[in-house]
């Protein structure tokens, strides 16, 4: 229910009002408002109790294992919340001069310097307000590297078929062309398809490893040595990152461009659709290019680099410098765990989706990628459930929630028939991972005995099936008062 | 097994080709395909005039499950497409080889159209696939 529909002319929640009206004459006659706006007119209880149900209703990691595969929904340690509301953050306008500013810039400047050590990059631009604004920076910067160059035949970004789908979005935005990658049987990159592919024409590849079929692609240093051979740029999608923090560097791989979701692997909350992190790393060659502001010491003193330290930045993604609450948390994240914790988080990530893998084929599931070990995700795909029961991947994902776990990723990649993504991430103990996994097998005996449960569920939420297409072909967004 | 009419022509990538005899072809989305990609929410039809080559993007197809590139079986001038998907494009899913046409093709080299696969070829690879 939405709070206009409890809306009553005049009521009020007198406690909460402001003392005085706030005065707009300031404001120019032309820019105020003619009519009032379609507030909802509530009481203070009215107010309390619709938000208080709308969390009620909400599935989050805060209330439900999450193991929603390529988006790392690990728990958001409650520390860094703590830290980066502190007083002095909180109220720091963004127009601050620097000397207002030391310790909030001694934090980025810190985390800057975290994200570089363990991405094994040269550099580190915060500015990213997502890991999709990341990415459009990283291939934006590859773009503005070639035209340095005056190498302008340089046209086409590789892009395995397997890559999230802001990938071949990102390199279409900075005016590239875009040529498919297939995946092997095994869950690598198809080496020699990668081969023939390559050309005078390759201004770059953008790879995610591990990769979104869960498995560290064995071929990565002759990826790189081909891509790098042909002049091309070696771009690293960090969604997977977790997998592999503290153990294995992009920048030791040979990538030359890296984006970080900071919402993933260093914890900071998602799920909503931001606010994101999605901070750019590069090799030395792409540093001019980074996206302003950075920040920069100066002895004891800290300052932002602007288009004026940097005339061959790509610019500016912000009005200011990126979310920087998020950044904060981050900083808090890294700080906590320190190095011997970040590579206890890639190890139990890993440990985890593993379990969760052996114990669902010992069950009956198929494996994607059976002969591969998993690293941080793994896909099992629910082919044979789907003909002999009909019920497909959908159903098991939407049945998991009357079970009370939020469903893995389905559906994608897109490579994998009737597939389920999972990744359980570090926060899970054993005993969530094992009632993971009988409520799996529950959910195969219910598709068995009692199809018809399955392929209506959920049956337990706020809310029944929900219809996708009209919801696709029908937006209804908008609540006006006609209606 | 899905329908895989016999006096179609199809490719790999799941498009079928219907020869009309008179230099012109129709090209749509098998059954299998339909079935694979889920309710089809959105199409993105081609231009009538426009000028493609063999294995070109040319259409667009957005199900509830994934958005996908329909290829040009072959080179040639898009004649017509099929603007009855702009308002029902569900029409693919109820009905892929009817009313869910995609677009009509002048190809420029009819004779290419025999290269393309057969029923029985199109069947095996579709079992190959999966």
């Amino acid at each position: 229910m939405l709070i206009q529909e409890g809306s009553k002319p005049g009521r009020r929640a007198t406690a909460q009002a402001p003392l005085t009206r706030h005065a707009l004459d300031d404001l120019p006659v032309a820019l105020r408002r003619r009519a009032r706006a379609a507030l909802p007119e509530v009481s203070e209880l009215q107010a309390v109790r619709h938000y208080t149900r709308l969390s009620q209703q909400n599935f989050s990691i805060d209330t439900h294992m999450y193991p929603l595969g390529s988006c790392t929904m690990k728990y958001n340690p409650r520390a860094c919340h703590s830290l980066a509301m502190l007083p002095g953050f909180l109220a720091r306008h963004p127009l601050a001069p620097a000397s207002h500013s030391q310790g909030f810039l001694a934090c980025l400047f810190e985390l800057q310097d975290i994200l570089k050590e363990v991405t094994g990059m040269h550099a580190v631009s915060l500015a990213p307000a997502a890991g999709a604004q990341g990415e459009l920076a990283g291939v934006a910067m590859i773009r503005a590297y070639h035209r340095a160059r005056k190498d302008l035949a340089r046209t086409e970004i590789l892009v395995p078929d397997a890559a999230h789908g802001t990938n071949p979005a990102s390199a279409v935005m900075c005016g590239f062309q875009v040529r498919e990658i297939p995946t092997g049987s095994d869950g690598d990159v198809d080496i020699d398809a990668l081969t023939r592919a390559v050309g005078p024409q390759t201004a770059g590849i953008m790879l995610t490893n591990p990769s979104t079929v869960g498995v560290f692609d064995r071929n990565i240093q002759r990826i790189a040595a081909e891509v790098h051979r042909a002049g091309g740029l070696l771009y690293y999608d960090g969604a997977n990152l977790n997998a592999i923090l503290g153990k294995v560097r992009p920048g030791d791989m040979g990538f030359d461009v890296i984006h970080m979701n900071l919402h993933k692997t260093f914890s900071t909350p998602h799920g909503g659709g931001g606010p994101g992190a999605g901070p750019v790393g590069v090799s030395a060659r792409l540093e001019p290019y980074l996206p302003v502001p950075l920040v920069t010491r100066e002895g004891a003193h800290y300052r932002w680099l602007t288009e004026a330290d940097r005339p061959e930045s790509i610019g500016r993604l912000t009005a200011f410098g990126g979310n920087m609450g998020i950044l904060l948390r981050a900083y808090v994240y890294a700080r906590l765990l320190g190095r011997e914790g970040m590579r206890r988080v890639a190890e139990f990530a890993t440990l985890n989706a593993n379990y969760l893998m052996t114990q669902l084929r010992a069950a009956g599931f198929n494996a994607a990628y059976p002969q591969r070990r998993a690293s941080h995700e793994f896909i099992i795909t629910l082919k044979t459930e789907a003909k002999e029961f009909g019920v497909n991947a959908m159903d098991f994902a939407k049945r998991l929630l009357d079970y009370g776990y939020h469903a893995p990723t389905t559906y994608f990649p897109l490579l994998v028939p009737e597939c389920l993504l999972i990744e359980p991430t570090e926060s899970e103990s054993k005993e969530d991972l094992d009632g993971f996994v009988a409520a799996m097998i529950a959910i195969r005996d219910e598709a068995r005995t009692n199809p018809e449960l399955v392929k209506t569920a959920p049956h337990r939420m706020p809310v029944r099936r929900l219809d996708d297409v009209r919801a696709a072909r029908q937006l209804d967004l908008a609540w006006s008062p006609q209606a | 097994m899905s329908d895989v009419p016999a006096d179609l022509r199809y490719t790999k990538t799941h498009e079928w080709i219907k020869d009309h005899g008179d230099g012109t072809v129709t090209v749509g989305i098998t059954d299998h395909a339909q079935e694979a990609l889920g309710d089809i929410v959105f199409v993105e039809i081609p231009a009538s005039n426009r000028q493609v080559d063999a294995q070109e993007a040319c259409a667009v197809v957005e199900s509830v499950k994934a958005a996908s590139d329909i290829y040009s079986p072959l080179a040639g001038e898009i004649i017509e497409a099929n603007a009855l998907l702009n308002d029902t494009p569900d029409a693919i899913n109820n009905s892929p080889y009817d009313e869910g046409w995609i677009f009509r093709l002048a190809p420029r080299d009819p004779g290419a159209l025999t290269a393309l696969l057969d029923a029985d070829a199109y069947r095996q690879s579709v079992e190959d696939e999966t």
